[in-house]
């Protein structure tokens, strides 16, 4: 455990060889192993961290290492005095940050793996920055998880983001994917503004940055139950930093456009690990915030109506992966939820199960995407079941998993997470039941027009040479919108039909070699390893990845299903062992330790007593307490469960009848409600809000401050040298006649008087000597004459 | 008897001879000899007055002078060569190029 600093240090070490040296010269395979040996290291002496901490008693789960000095001693005010600002790299690995880094390297070794196979099509240097990216990303996420105070999990925090811009744009000749990156950059910038804030509040409060000091500073304070004091203001700040990396309302709008990002990192960052650091800070500072009641309530809100409006959203869009990435908003509103409504220990488990079927999601879609060559409209899918059967095994066990079906994972975190906000608020537990329902409906809609059905993509017999053709004369269309001139296509979108008409085959298989070509263009030299690549040179019809693919997607299917075991609830007979271990992460530690003892614990018991209350035993992992209480409160908790699993079969059953047995139905109901429709379908037209307002007004108001610089500093500028021109004009005009004028008044002088003189050189010598003769004559005279 | 005025009368005849000679000639040939002239009416009056004042540096002078007038005979006929070359004359109202 004394070597948990080499768990991030690896994959900066990978990111380091192959930036300065893999991207010049290493192969791809070379670079791919390098970074994969890098995180399987980490991932190794993640698992005998793990295993050491959970030999230790169960409160003293922590353990605090000092890797080198930072901030030395630094006299810095603070809202008491001057303190000591002083801030050493130190990691802390406790429960919380335990689980991290198992799920961060464990679900990163496994997307790295799949990467290799994934990215093979890419130019050599291209997969060689690709994975210095991806394990700097791992580094920063770990850090982040790692850092034993504010500053160091501030440094993650930024790196993540930078690397998710890195990785947003990898394929930066694409404008598209260049924007994304620069929108979910930008959007991370305000949340971030918020937590260094939340971060400058918590210094000047406390004086430390330490997270423990902190905790145990904030334990001691009153609860502000009803207003809004220092804490709640410091929570609040956290908060929006939370929103902004998490992807909460009202900073959402980045992650669905983040899917521009090759798929394994839509997997890695934009699901399993970067979206979920804002839950694992507000679990970090769980502390806090439980000291912060109204802004707990905020959180709860916050998550529950992100959750709705994220599912409502992937209702009805058509781009898998951004269904996916909406699922993704929509799940990390769940964390939220759980978090507001004091339920850490559900947010983090759920944190731990979406990781395992979110990832194993994205990489099951984005093997469809690979074997259909690059599409990503699931309208031009279907019946893919025969073709992938790996893929669709695995992806249907996500997708179960994520809808809520026992016993596999997403059924036990999700139903702790609706259990405990059925407790706190039943308004919330009606809009989560909601959105459960919604989940449900949406990850199977996706399932059948993905894998049942009728197959309605691209022909593939000899289409590789007609297709090219066929591309050069319809123009490249859009990428993400492949389908773009096929109107016939349109029509039928979403109606299972046999079969189609040559004419729709070729035109989509047009579609299909354009958008190869359109990508090729964006990444040079793509073009010629797409054909020679991996031995699928013409596209020959969709086809099952290869094992590196495949493996990652069976490993994550066997932890979506089974890592709901480590917190099967005491209703259904289990000891809830993973809420049991969380919990030492989520209260403050060594209050009694404090000289104010005795105010810290009587400020801290009705707290606890107060959750008690509104949240019963079953909270608890002990299930000593209450005895008839409990009772009522586990029939409770299995009939919401059993609910939540009907409700969850009800969204299956429908999206299965809907998009597979009479898929009319969904085209007739997207017309009769068509202003609904259009609305889900154009996203709340949240983006176009946040155009007209955000976007659109920074451009005013840049542009007035343009005006201001243009008419006053411009003009101050300009009337400067206005003025010195004038004066200098007159200075010149001095300088003509006063001075020129002296000095030519002299020169003219000089020629006039010596007109007459200069007769006197006739250049004949006779002349000279002769005048030389009076002289001589003239001063002899004089001599003689003056004697 | 022969005294100095004699000498001094013979000399100043000459220089003046010499002299009228550099005035109102045109030809530089004839302007040279009568520089040479005016020079030999010096060397008479050195002469004249060694022998008066029994003093031997008086014929030093002379010898002097005549060996400067060779020196200047030499340079001056070399530029009159010169000249006549460019010129094809020898006539002193040609030669008025240093003039304003």
């Amino acid at each position: 455990m004394r070597y948990i600093w080499l768990i991030p240090l690896l994959p900066l070490a990978g990111a380091a060889i192959n930036g300065l040296i893999g991207i010049r010269s290493f192969s791809r395979r070379v670079a791919g192993a390098l970074a994969c040996a890098m995180m399987v290291g980490s991932l190794g002496l993640s698992l005998v961290a793990f295993w050491q901490l959970l030999g230790l008693p169960h409160d003293a789960r922590a353990y605090d290492v000092v890797v080198a000095p930072w901030i030395p001693n630094i006299p810095l005010a603070t809202h008491t005095g001057i303190g000591l600002l002083n801030v050493p790299w130190g990691f802390r690995l406790d429960p919380l940050s335990g689980l991290m880094i198992l799920v961060v390297t464990g679900v990163g070794t496994l997307i790295h793996v799949y990467s290799t196979a994934y990215m093979a099509d890419e130019p050599r240097g291209g997969v060689a920055r690709f994975f210095c990216y991806l394990n700097l990303f791992c580094f920063f996420m770990l850090m982040l998880v790692l850092g034993s105070n504010f500053l160091v999990m501030f440094v993650g925090w930024e790196g993540v983001g930078l690397c998710s811009y890195l990785l947003i744009g990898y394929w930066y000749e694409k404008k598209s994917a260049a924007d994304a990156g620069k929108k979910a950059f930008i959007t991370n910038r305000i949340g971030d503004w918020g937590f260094i804030l939340g971060v400058f509040l918590i210094y000047s409060t406390f004086g430390t940055f330490d997270f423990r000091q902190v905790q145990n500073a904030a334990a001691a304070m009153p609860i502000e139950t009803g207003h809004f004091g220092i804490l709640s203001a410091i929570c609040l700040l956290l908060f929006v930093g939370a929103t902004g990396k998490s992807a909460q309302i009202p900073l959402y709008v980045w992650l669905p456009d983040a899917m521009e990002g090759p798929t394994p990192v839509s997997a890695l960052i934009h699901a399993a690990t970067m979206v979920t650091a804002g839950v694992y800070m507000l679990g970090r500072n769980a502390v806090l915030f439980q000291q912060a009641p109204e802004v707990m309530t905020i959180v709860a809100i916050v998550g529950v109506l992100t959750a709705l409006m994220a599912a409502s959203i992937g209702l009805v869009q058509y781009d898998i992966k951004r269904v996916l990435a909406y699922s993704t908003v929509s799940q990390l509103g769940y964390m939220f939820t759980a978090m507001g409504v004091g339920a850490f220990s559900a947010g983090a488990f759920h944190l731990m199960t979406h990781a395992f079927f979110k990832a194993l999601l994205f990489l099951g879609s984005g093997s469809v995407i690979h074997a259909m060559a690059g599409e990503q409209d699931m309208r031009h899918m279907g019946a893919l079941k025969k073709y992938l059967p790996v893929t669709f095994a695995t992806m249907m066990i996500g997708t179960l998993a994520i809808a809520g079906i026992v016993p596999l994972s997403g059924f036990f975190s999700k139903d702790e997470i609706l259990f405990q906000a059925f407790l706190h608020n039943k308004a919330i537990w009606a809009i989560a039941v909601v959105t459960a329902f919604m989940t449900a409906f949406y990850m199977f809609r996706l399932m059948s027009m993905t894998f049942f059905g009728a197959y309605r993509g691209p022909s593939w017999e000899s289409a590789g040479h007609a297709a090219v053709s066929i591309a050069a004369l319809h123009g490249a269309p859009h990428p993400t919108d492949p389908h773009a001139h096929g109107k016939g296509h349109k029509k039928d979108h979403e109606v299972t039909h046999g079969p189609a008409e040559p004419h729709d085959e070729s035109h989509g298989a047009g579609a299909i070699a354009a958008f190869k070509t359109d990508r090729g263009a964006g990444a040079p030299g793509v073009k010629d390893d797409a054909h020679s690549g991996h031995g699928h040179g013409p596209w020959h019809g969709p086809h099952e990845s290869p094992t590196p693919m495949t493996f990652p997607l069976m490993a994550l299917a066997v932890g979506a299903i089974v890592a709901g075991f480590v917190g099967v609830p005491a209703a259904l007979g289990g000891n809830n062992a993973i809420e049991h271990f969380l919990e030492p992460s989520f209260t403050a530690q060594h209050v009694e330790a404090r000289p104010s003892t005795s105010s810290g614990r009587a400020d801290t018991e009705p707290a606890a007593a107060g959750r008690a209350d509104t949240q019963p035993p079953a909270a608890h992992p002990e299930p000593v307490e209450g005895g008839a209480e409990a009772h009522a409160s586990r029939r409770v908790e299995l009939g919401l469960m059993a609910f939540s699993v009907l409700i969850a079969v009800a969204g299956i059953a429908l999206a299965y009848r809907f998009y597979v047995t009479k898929p009319e139905i969904s085209q007739q109901l997207a017309e009769r409600w068509a202003g609904a429709h259009r609305l889900l379908l154009n996203k709340y037209y949240v983006d176009e809000l946040y155009g007209a307002t955000i976007v659109g007004g920074t451009f005013r108001s840049a542009r007035s401050l343009w005006t201001v610089d243009r008419k006053v500093v411009d003009g101050a500028v300009n009337g400067t040298g206005k003025l010195t021109v004038v004066s200098s004009w007159f200075s010149g005009l001095t300088d003509r006649t006063i001075v020129d004028g002296a000095v030519n008044f002299v020169g003219w002088m000089i020629q006039e008087s010596s007109h007459g003189f200069r007769r006197l050189q006739t250049g004949l010598v006779q002349n000279y000597a002769l005048l030389m003769l009076f002289g001589i004559f003239a001063f002899v005279s004089l001599y003689l004459i003056a004697r | 008897m022969i005294t100095p005025t004699h000498y001094m009368l013979l000399s100043a005849a000459l220089f003046m001879i010499g002299v009228i000679g550099v005035m109102i000639r045109r030809n530089i040939i004839i302007i040279f000899m009568s520089i040479e002239l005016i020079l030999n009416a010096v060397n008479i009056n050195l002469i004249a007055f060694s022998a008066q004042l029994q003093d031997a540096v008086g014929q030093v002078f002379a010898i002097f002078v005549i060996a400067v007038a060779a020196a200047e005979a030499a340079v001056g006929l070399g530029i009159i060569l010169a000249f006549y070359r460019n010129k094809e004359t020898v006539n002193i109202d040609e030669m008025n190029l240093m003039r304003w």
